[in-house]
């Protein structure tokens, strides 16, 4: 049971994996074993399960909701599960797994601190784990669980399970993940093996369960060393009439937003952007009152020393290392939609809290997801596709590479007649570091 | 890629507000009218709690709208107001029953008005042209709501298409719609039932008594305790007792059972939503034991 008046920490985690590895009944699983799945919600699905001519309850109506998914069988979107154990609350994107949804990955992937990436014991690591790590490595995911699903149907078998082990550590650091950033855990989903309690049937495993791991990983809290980033959301201006009682209101003026990366305290040095005015921080505050500090992921507001106009979109940042103020981007999308992208299309930007307009240049490359390389240049980028383009956009933005700050590095393309989001977009090469070839 | 120093993340709690007080202000940024939707039960209160904190000290630039199906709690109609006055902000309320007076909706058999709501509520932000509207939608509710995005179009008929979702990446929301169109916006989506009460005692939000056990008259039907009202009770076969309970959610008094409790301080209501092994709309929402897909369907005629 849950401790209520502990505060607790958030880990945000995704899952990967091909549509028949037992993704669905991996997280009903976990749902199951930490009591977050309640009494009426197993009665609801025991019911329709009947109703389906079934004889066990099938777990997957647990997390598939939409009637067109119960009709096919099939997950169609992903979808944010949530439970919690004594030490700490989870928040899971579970992403459904059809070959063609790497936009469901990279969705799911954007927002988490961990993912869990699936592979079938019987099958080993295929070509989709590979294109899942790749996909994980490029949005930089800092952590990576594989679970080695169903144990059970190969015997338990040591070997093989350490072969396929070994193979995706090697897939992992060629990738650029530190060894210690990678987990490996044999389960079996079904059987429950490893997943909340620890199997009698792996007595030569000593790692964590799967539930003991997400448990104890270190959540990556901000990173301490990052430079300051806000993006100004919104001005506060009270604007108190005069002799009312909140007259000292009168020239308040707040500089509302979340900390994207690094740390603001009172007397820092910033440079508003893209203008480049420089001034300092009076006060950092939320509604609760004045704090010392603020790091990233804090909502806040922000006062400065001088009257300077910052409005929303502007950014405030660290003065002795702000982002690069540019027009010409080279960034890497992940292409989200059925509409294909060619070169030359106009299209909309936002980045941070600033919607710009924006003029695709010549696409460059194209990632092969199988090879994890990135081949010649492309006539267009297709939905799931993965490669790098040059931008020009009509105001000049304040950037990070992506792979220094994942904040302030991505970005989202916007098609101007219907709204539709196009795309995910990534500052510079995040994979740059990677071979030629794994 | 080898971790940096790090500082400790952020407690659960302050991580989930700072969100949705991110999301608020995104919104207020990019509309021109959005609308609170505010009912006075626990989670609009919440959302109303976390606006006043994302704009403060200026007022919260959103007015409230409150779908009224006529079948109300006087202590939760009376919270309503009372909030509304303190904080300075406009109440609109839409009213079923209007709507049942001149003819445009007609009762139901089952006597419930929660799906009676989606027409007044559609009508009012076509009304008011509004083009984001605010709701305290979380996604542990039900399944269907899992699949929700926090910033959700609505075409210009209100509905909601699951199959069209756009992705949502890193905090970036995209807001983008055309004129008729509208965004639904639910900033406490990652919040669970435990989370919201957590964050009630934290922040120590007042509440309608409702929430907290008391002696009311109730009966009992399928299996909930309803209390006795306008919307057609206790009928025959059905007697009325005195018992103490307390409300989980508040929604229309036909559809919307009281669980019987004496957890009557926020400690007790906390150990007792812990120990529960029924969920919050499983245990006192008609509504949504309809069908199968009762939520989604009602969602996807544009109601919430």
């Amino acid at each position: 049971m849950v401790d209520s008046a502990q505060p607790r920490d958030l880990l945000r985690f995704a899952t990967a994996g091909s549509v028949d590895d037992g993704k669905s009944t991996l997280v009903g699983r976990l749902l199951y074993d930490t009591k977050s799945v309640l009494a009426d919600q197993i009665e609801a699905v025991e019911r329709a399960s009947v109703d389906k001519g079934m004889t066990t309850p099938d777990l997957s109506l647990l997390v598939d909701g939409l009637r067109a998914e119960r009709e096919q069988g099939i997950t169609i979107d992903v979808a944010y599960r949530y439970f919690g154990t004594p030490s700490r609350e989870f928040v899971l994107a579970d992403t459904p797994g059809h070959v063609q949804y790497t936009r469901n990955t990279v969705t799911g992937a954007s927002t988490a601190e961990l993912a869990v990436l699936l592979v079938d014991a019987r099958n080993g690591v295929v070509a989709q784990t590979r294109r899942h790590a790749a996909v994980l490595s490029l949005l930089r995911v800092p952590r990576l669980v594989l679970a080695i699903n169903k144990i059970d149907l190969i015997d338990y078998d040591e070997a093989k399970i350490a072969g396929i082990g070994k193979e995706f550590v090697e897939l992992t650091r060629s990738l650029g993940f530190a060894d210690d950033a990678v987990q490996v855990i044999p389960v079996s989903a079904l059987v429950g093996d490893n997943v909340a309690t620890r199997s009698d049937e792996t007595p030569w495993y000593e790692g964590p369960t799967l539930l003991e791991h997400l448990e104890s990983v270190p959540v990556e809290g901000p990173d301490a060393e990052a430079p300051f980033r806000l993006p100004v959301q919104y001005v506060i201006r009270p604007r108190a009439a005069a002799g009312a009682a909140g007259d000292d209101l009168h020239d308040y003026r707040g500089y509302a937003g979340q900390v994207a990366s690094g740390t603001v305290r009172p007397g820092d040095e910033v440079v508003v952007l893209p203008e480049g005015h420089r001034t300092t921080v009076s006060e950092v505050r939320t509604a609760d009152g004045p704090l010392d500090g603020a790091g990233a992921g804090l909502s806040v507001t922000v006062l400065l020393a001088d009257d300077i106009d910052a409005p929303r979109g502007a950014m405030i940042a660290a003065a002795a290392d702000p982002p690069e103020v540019t027009s010409e981007l080279d960034a890497t999308l992940c292409w989200l939609h059925e509409k294909p992208l060619a070169p030359g299309a106009r299209l909309l930007l936002k980045h941070g809290t600033r919607t710009t307009q924006v003029i695709v240049g010549a696409l460059t490359s194209r990632l092969d997801t199988e090879t994890v390389s990135y081949i010649d240049a492309p006539d267009e980028l297709a939905i799931n596709d993965i490669g790098r383009v040059s931008l020009r956009v009509a105001d000049p933005l304040p950037v990070d590479p992506y792979a220094r700050i994942r904040t302030t590095g991505g970005f989202v393309l916007i098609d101007p007649p219907t709204g539709n989001t196009l795309a995910a977009g990534l500052v510079g090469d995040p994979l740059a570091s990677v071979p030629a070839a794994i | 890629m080898t971790a940096p120093a790090q500082s400790p993340a952020l407690d659960a709690l302050d991580a989930l507000e700072s969100e949705a007080i991110h999301v608020f202000r995104e919104v207020a940024g990019e509309f021109d009218r959005p609308v609170i939707l505010f009912s006075g039960g626990k989670d609009s209160t919440l959302l109303v709690h976390l606006a006043v904190k994302a704009f403060a000290p200026a007022p919260v630039p959103f007015p409230l709208l409150h779908v009224d199906t006529g079948h109300n709690y006087p202590e939760v109609i009376e919270f309503r107001d009372s909030l509304a006055a303190r904080l300075n902000l406009r109440l609109e309320v839409a009213r079923v029953e209007d709507y049942l007076a001149d003819g445009r909706l007609v009762e139901r058999a089952d006597g419930t008005r929660n799906p009676l709501q989606t027409q007044p509520l559609l009508d009012a932000i076509a009304e008011h042209r509004f083009d984001a509207v605010f709701g305290g939608g979380r996604r542990d509710e039900e399944r269907a709501r899992a699949k929700e995005r926090i910033m959700s179009l609505r075409d210009a008929f209100g509905r909601w298409d699951p199959r069209k979702q756009r992705p949502e990446l890193w905090n970036l929301y995209n807001g983008r719609h055309a004129p008729g169109e509208h965004v639904r916006v639910f900033p406490i989506s990652n919040w669970t039932e435990l989370d919201v009460w957590r964050y009630i005692k934290r922040e120590n939000i007042e509440l309608p008594s409702i929430y907290y056990a008391h002696e009311r008259e109730v009966f009992r039907r399928d299996g909930m305790w309803l209390a006795e009202g306008p919307w057609g009770g206790p009928r025959d076969g059905e007697t009325l007792e005195r018992r103490s309970v307390r409300y989980r959610t508040v929604g229309d008094g036909s559809c919307t059972g009281a669980v019987e409790s004496t957890a009557s301080t926020l400690d007790e209501v906390i150990a007792e939503v812990t120990a529960s092994r029924l969920t919050e709309r499983g245990a006192t929402r008609a509504d949504d034991r309809l069908s199968e897909a009762a939520m989604e369907d009602r969602k996807k005629e544009g109601y919430f």
